[in-house]
């Protein structure tokens, strides 16, 4: 069991959905439904899915950000839903988050050092000058500079952006990093540098990655391990190399024959 | 064979700075039954150029000099009204997101059916029986034509859009990353869907997009822009196969493939600075 730095178990989730005309009726989602899935420790674990496959539900749901119905998510062999608030609070410094949207999830209104200092002044990491010097080191890593420390977030580009929110997760030297579609909203050069710098931060920090996704082609080289979720269950999951040679599952097979260019790119 | 449309030495830039070219010298010529593909990153200028073909720059920006020409008619500098009746009727148009382009509150049948009355004239019976053929063209059961938007899935929607498009059988289909904000499978139907209407009937098909994987699927030839040129243009495989320009190869090596074999290599700006100058 300790195999795992995080698992869970049977998360169950359901939305009540709004239908008819005028949203008088409503629907039960089932947006997780009995999902089990289990991250190894310095590896990356990706799911994939289309819209509304629940895979965005299952990242939050794994960090606590919103209540499951039912089902046990482990970090560390602790359970998280046991945790009190404060308890929770200290266990959510190991597990972050990068979002997809680097323009809508970093504050306009903060500088970029006091945005990627922020974690560090809530868990109450040092005093300021370590705190500094903590961001600035963390700034560099991602391949941005003091000067950028007193900049706001209007002023940088897509791919700059993504550095910071990356730089903001990993500053507070997390165990677990949940990346929810980090590259979907960027052009494919700077995809290709996003993609590197995770995967030389993994090595050097010794991350632990799940990997939202609904790119088939960048879970392929980021990830050591897929999970295929459709309509809120997992139907297949395993080795990269294991699924995308010979997936077992009809969806499975759909969704990698879908991959655009996929006959260029094996020829 | 003569060319379906042809444009030459496009140059577009802000009406209050004209030395900023957003489009510079652009040049390539489309023919029926074929599909070229623009490609390039965000800010290449593939958008602009379509919206310069369709007259639809917005006011903000203008066309400096370049002609464009299509079945042997000049379209830059026609009127509004003349572009009217080559817009939508001649040559047709989809863009990325099926949501917006769709009015909420009318179906999806009466939506089909304005484009039929404007250019055709139709009405009556003749007008609901064309809504039925197309919409069982593009892959939709005739009686959703009394669906709303809302009542679509993304892909069903694009298909809707496909279907105004192509209402009056136009020579021509422009498609602005239509693909772009569908699931992949729902990409793979519509990219299939849209193949085969160009085959049918024998449309020319100019397809903007960002994604190679897209390309290698849709397009006999392709140009690649980046910074507001045409950097390389050729056959589907001379370009992915055999890029020549340097831009073209490092983008090309940016590109992710589903077997996982190829490294990726991110583009050295410094590097291709200096090679392409």
């Amino acid at each position: 069991m300790n195999d795992f730095i995080l698992s869970a178990s049977g998360l169950t989730k359901t939305y009540k959905q709004r239908s008819g005309r005028f949203g008088f009726g409503s629907n039960l989602i089932k947006a997780l439904d009995d999902v089990s899935i289990a991250l190894k420790p310095g590896a990356t674990l990706a799911v994939v899915g289309e819209s509304g496959s629940g895979k965005s539900t299952l990242a939050r749901c794994l960090l606590q950000l919103q209540p499951l119905d039912a089902g046990q998510v482990l970090f560390e062999g602790h359970d998280l839903a046991a945790l009190s608030g404060q308890e929770l609070r200290a266990a959510r410094r190991h597990l972050q988050m990068v979002f997809q949207d680097p323009f809508a999830s970093l504050n306009p209104r903060m500088k970029v050092g006091d945005i990627v200092g922020e974690g560090l002044v809530i868990h109450g990491l040092g005093d300021a000058e370590e705190r500094r010097a903590k961001v600035l080191r963390m700034l560099e890593r991602v391949g941005l500079s003091a000067l950028d420390m007193g900049k706001y977030p209007h002023e940088f580009s897509g791919g700059q952006r993504q550095r910071i929110g990356i730089a903001r997760a990993l500053v507070l030297e997390p165990r677990v990093v949940v990346c929810d579609e980090p590259v979907s909203a960027l052009d494919v050069s700077i995809q290709a540098q996003i993609l590197l710098l995770l995967k030389q931060l993994q090595r050097e920090m010794g991350l632990s990655y799940l990997f939202i996704s609904h790119d088939l082609r960048v879970v392929r080289h980021i990830a050591d391990e897929v999970a295929v979720m459709q309509r809120g269950r997992v139907v297949e999951q395993g080795s990269v190399e294991g699924l995308y040679a010979h997936p077992r599952e009809e969806y499975t097979q759909n969704l990698l024959n879908s991959i655009p260019g996929r006959h260029w790119q094996a020829a | 064979m003569a060319d379906l449309l042809r444009v030459e030495k496009l140059t577009v830039a802000p009406a209050a700075d004209a030395s900023r070219l957003l489009v510079n010298k652009v040049s390539f010529a489309l023919a029926a039954g074929r599909t070229t593909c623009i490609v390039g990153e965000s800010g290449s200028g593939k958008s602009l150029t379509a919206l310069s073909i369709m007259g639809l720059l917005p006011r903000a920006l203008q066309r400096l000099s370049g002609d464009i020409v299509f079945q042997g008619n000049a379209l830059a500098g026609l009127s509004n009204t003349q572009m009217c009746d080559v817009r939508g009727k001649r040559i047709g148009m989809i863009f990325q997101e099926p949501m917006t382009s769709l009015n909420p509150v009318l179906s999806v049948g009466y939506q089909i059916g304005e484009t039929l009355a404007a250019h055709l004239g139709l009405s009556g019976k003749a007008l609901q029986g064309r809504i039925a053929v197309l919409l069982e063209r593009v892959g939709i059961p005739a009686e959703r034509a009394n669906s709303y938007p809302d009542e679509l899935s993304g892909g069903q929607r694009q298909r809707v859009m496909i279907a105004m498009s192509i209402a009056c059988e136009p020579a021509m289909l422009i498609a602005d990353e239509p693909t772009t904000a569908l699931d992949v499978t729902v990409q793979a139907q519509i990219l299939a869907l849209l193949a085969e209407l160009k085959t049918r009937m024998n449309m020319g098909m100019l397809f903007i997009t960002h994604d190679f994987g897209v390309v290698a699927d849709i397009a006999d030839d392709v140009a690649v822009m980046f910074r507001g040129e045409i950097v390389e243009m050729g056959s589907v495989g001379d370009v992915l196969d055999r890029p020549q320009h340097p831009y073209t190869r490092a983008l090309l090596d940016c590109v992710p493939d589903a077997e996982g074999k190829k490294p990726l290599k991110p583009i050295d700006y410094a590097w291709l600075n200096g090679a392409a100058a």
